[in-house]
């Protein structure tokens, strides 16, 4: 059966050439957003914080500095948006030095921005969405903790980027411990 | 009218060719077909390995298996990995890596670090999709990860092209199929 034949090669022809030229698209889209710079001003501003000492019951069962800070986010993100952003990942993270260790660092609120919804956050008294346990009492007299809002773009197809807002805040923690009250 | 004598002499072109070549070709052509599959099958593997030390990772590629970063990632992307000693494990980044004991690699987003003076690094993990962080995958009475768990961290992304993995993850028959026909093509396939 001629027929048969020549209908395979032509098939398996066109399924070469179909995954040769899709391969070629996506590789000249990521070319065009590979070195964009994704940064945008963020303005941040803490207007609460509270310190306690609480046994973590997250994870390790020992008694942890727990801070609890409510803050505003302002940031224009409408410039990170292109054509091949399929989401950004939000997150607000405080970083400090304590005694014991050199770097930490702990993710506070996070949000998920997909394209099409507004890139203009603008966002008052907002509580942290995890707990703020420090790996100890290092919160406690704290001088330099330092909140920033980074976020993670997520391409179409591509590299994914991690980016830091410009705009970022010190603050100093509180000295003594709350009492703890029931909540 | 077809006369008995007439059939073995003059095959009609059909997939009965394939047989008809595999019997004129003599031991020489035999042994080429052979050492051109294993060329190709070096090839593959001299491109992996390769891309595993140049990327520090011993898993370069790696396929999403969960849903548990949606949006970003969804059960069949693809994810590029790099794994450079230099580069700190910081809040943000998305890992991807191995329980103790356990072979499947996780892909999840980083929360936590805490970094000691000498280097020392402990962070915790969550997935984007998930109400609660990872501790509840970790091994009994582990509360962090440690640089030895990572398999690298996610730089690169390519949606839907893992599915082929899943797929023949999930139906074993179709992967067993898949290189008989690849197998077979390539052995039979003749440069005329």
């Amino acid at each position: 059966m001629p027929k048969m034949n020549t209908l395979l090669s032509r098939a398996n022809s066109l399924f070469a050439f179909t995954l040769s030229v899709m391969a070629a698209v996506t590789l000249g889209c990521i070319l065009t957003t590979a070195f964009k710079d994704r940064s945008a001003p963020v303005r941040l501003h803490v207007s609460r914080i509270l310190l306690k000492k609480v046994e973590d019951f997250t994870g390790p069962r020992t008694k942890s500095d727990l801070g609890f800070i409510t803050f505003h986010i302002y940031a224009d993100l409408e410039k990170t948006f292109d054509w091949n952003v399929k989401q950004l990942f939000l997150y607000l993270s405080a970083e400090y030095t304590t005694k014991s260790n050199a770097v930490n660092q702990v993710v506070l609120w996070d949000k998920i921005l997909l394209r099409g919804e507004n890139p203009k956050l603008d966002l008052k008294d907002v509580k942290s969405k995890y707990f703020f346990f420090d790996d100890g009492h290092g919160l406690k007299g704290n001088r330099n903790v330092t909140l920033t809002l980074s976020w993670q773009v997520v391409p179409i197809a591509g590299i994914l980027p991690l980016v830091t807002g410009s705009g970022r805040v010190s603050v100093p923690f509180p000295d003594s411990y709350e009492v703890a009250k029931a909540f | 009218m077809v006369r008995a004598g007439a059939v073995g002499t003059h095959l009609p072109t059909s997939s009965l060719d394939i047989f008809g070549d595999l019997r004129k070709m003599n031991k020489r052509q035999l042994y080429y077909q052979v050492l051109n599959f294993a060329m190709i099958v070096s090839s593959a593997l001299m491109i992996w390995k390769g891309l595993i030390v140049l990327t520090g990772s011993e898993s370069p590629i790696v396929v999403v298996l969960s849903g548990s970063m949606e949006p970003a990632f969804h059960r069949g992307d693809l994810l590029f990995l790099t794994n450079f000693r230099e580069d700190p494990i910081r809040a943000g980044e998305i890992v991807v890596f191995k329980v103790e004991g356990r072979d499947i690699p996780i892909v999840h987003r980083v929360i936590k670090v805490h970094e000691k003076d000498n280097g020392d690094i402990k962070f915790l993990t969550k997935g984007d999709n998930n109400e609660i962080d990872d501790r509840g995958l970790y091994k009994e009475g582990q509360n962090w990860l440690e640089k030895k768990d990572v398999v690298g961290r996610a730089r690169g992304f390519l949606p839907y092209v893992g599915m082929v993995t899943i797929i023949m993850n999930d139906y074993p028959k179709f992967k067993y199929a898949l290189l008989a026909v690849m197998g077979a093509y390539v052995l039979l396939k003749r440069e005329s």
